[in-house]
């Protein structure tokens, strides 16, 4: 703040506080006691009486109170207070002694490698509630996932699961790039690729179609899902035998994602908890899958 | 003088003014010359066409009146939703969007939390990602499209009170927005929250 306004700030504030005080002072002493004021409005009169005492006193002590609290916190232009204290600052404090007291809780766990991390009990109702807080908007409460959102208490693994596939899942999140095939592929394509992926996950499927869609698939679908339909973790091209869908697994559905594509997208969380929180969770999104 | 105030009601209006305006003045005056409140944190700019009619869809639907957009520098807050906001996060805000009330979480750092898939979803139906949301379901949002014919003069506005839009932005406020519905500008705008400043913790 320049002087001016700093000035501005105190005369203003300080300025305020004199004529109040003087304008109490001035008010105390009454000039014809016992009798009216001399006012009258429809009949009612209003006697000239000194100001009830413990108001008077109350006042002169809050007074006080604002000097005492100008003077020991910022409040008047620049002058910082004697305390010096600042909301930043008084966070700062806090944030640093729940490290002091926290810290230690969550780093306790850092050596220990994830697999083992997953059956301490304790550690796991940490990861719980960091779950709960990070995760189960989208991942649900339990790790069930909703449509679109994985599952993570059954055995399939979009983008892999050994802890560093996972470690980099929760660091730095996950992009999924399934293209829309509806301007590559026409219509009777699209429903034959429908047919073979029906094939693959072992429902009954239009055999002649799946016949003609399997040769669309070898040439669009097996670079990321793998000629054999089982996935590729390291492109997060989900297992297409395994009839687990993030998307639905109905004709419709599947046909709704192979014309349009799918780009499902997990954020990373490196930018906002740090490594000890992390492993502990990688720990606990392990356990989910072994109940 | 008591008399003269008391049976002067004109004076008496201006005179309560007075007395009453000191607080503001010298908390409101010094503050529209700070650095603090003018100057934008690293990175800011001012709002994209798409990004600037989301937030009008974020005022229409009255999103701020169960979200906040200000994180207090208190620590279970920022536990929660990130660093505090700084006033540089939002010199460009007109009005700015801070709320009162908190019904649902504060959205100041919600950008990159979700992914639009998500956002998608809950604006559809806040129950089938949040089993236990109160929040309303938002299905206009999804047929309805941007209007565009006052997209530039809404860029004109702001421009008008000093948010630094081109010439060149304005003229090209509405390109490539046909089409964009009104989800998709809410999402774009609920995206980029509070994304300038990361803390870990």
């Amino acid at each position: 703040m320049s002087t001016g306004f700093s000035l501005f700030v105190i005369l203003g504030t300080l300025g305020t506080l004199v004529v109040i005080t003087a304008l109490l002072l001035l008010n105390r002493k009454v000039t014809n006691p016992g009798q009216t004021t001399g006012h009258e409005f429809d009949g009612i009169e209003e006697y000239d009486n000194p100001l009830p005492a413990w108001w008077f006193w109350g006042f002169l002590l809050s007074i006080a109170f604002a000097l005492g609290y100008l003077i020991y916190y910022p409040g008047l232009g620049n002058f910082k207070g004697l305390s010096g204290w600042t909301s930043a600052g008084q966070l700062a404090q806090q944030q640093a002694e729940a490290e002091e007291r926290y810290g230690p809780v969550f780093a306790q766990y850092r050596e220990i490698p994830v697999h083992e991390l997953a059956t301490i009990p304790a550690a796991m109702r940490m990861g719980q509630r960091l779950f709960a807080n990070n995760c189960a908007q989208c991942h649900g409460s339990a790790g069930t996932g909703a449509p679109g959102f994985p599952n993570l208490t059954d055995n399939e693994w979009q983008w892999g699961n050994s802890a560093e596939q996972i470690a980099q899942t929760l660091n730095n999140g996950r992009q999924a790039v399934m293209p829309a095939w509806s301007g590559v592929v026409n219509a009777i394509g699209i429903r034959n690729l429908t047919e073979y992926v029906m094939q693959l996950s072992g429902r009954e499927a239009v055999s002649d179609q799946a016949q003609a869609g399997q040769q669309e698939y070898n040439r669009l679908c097996a670079a990321c899902h793998g000629a054999d339909g089982s996935g590729q973790p390291m492109l997060g091209a989900p297992d297409l035998t395994n009839n687990i869908w993030l998307y639905g697994g109905s004709r419709e559905q599947i046909t709704d994602v192979l014309r349009h594509g799918r780009n499902g997208q997990m954020p990373g969380f490196a930018g906002r908890l740090d490594e000890n929180r992390l492993h502990i969770l990688n720990a606990y999104v392990q356990s989910l899958s072994t109940q | 003088m008591n008399e003269l105030i008391e049976k002067n009601l004109g004076l008496l209006i201006a005179l309560t003014i007075v007395a009453v305006s000191f607080g503001g003045a010298v908390e409101i005056i010094p503050l529209m010359s700070q650095r603090i409140v003018q100057e934008p944190v690293e990175g800011l700019v001012p709002y994209a066409p798409i990004v600037l009619e989301g937030r009008d869809i974020y005022i229409r639907e009255g999103c701020n009146t169960c979200h906040s957009q200000k994180i207090r520098p208190l620590r279970a807050e920022v536990e929660r939703y990130g660093h505090y906001s700084v006033s540089g996060e939002q010199v460009y805000d007109h009005p700015h969007l801070w709320g009162s009330k908190r019904t649902g979480p504060d959205l100041a750092r919600v950008g990159g939390l979700y992914s639009d898939d998500w956002h998608y979803a809950h604006l559809l139906d806040p129950r089938s990602v949040v089993p236990g949301s109160n929040m309303p379901s938002y299905p206009w949002l999804f047929s309805t499209q941007l209007k565009l014919d006052v997209t530039p003069r809404k860029l004109r506005a702001l421009q008008r009170i000093g948010v630094p839009y081109s010439e060149e932005d304005i003229a090209d406020a509405a390109q490539g927005l046909e089409g964009v519905t009104e989800a998709q500008a809410l999402v774009a705008y609920l995206q980029q929250l509070g994304t300038l400043i990361t803390e870990r913790r």
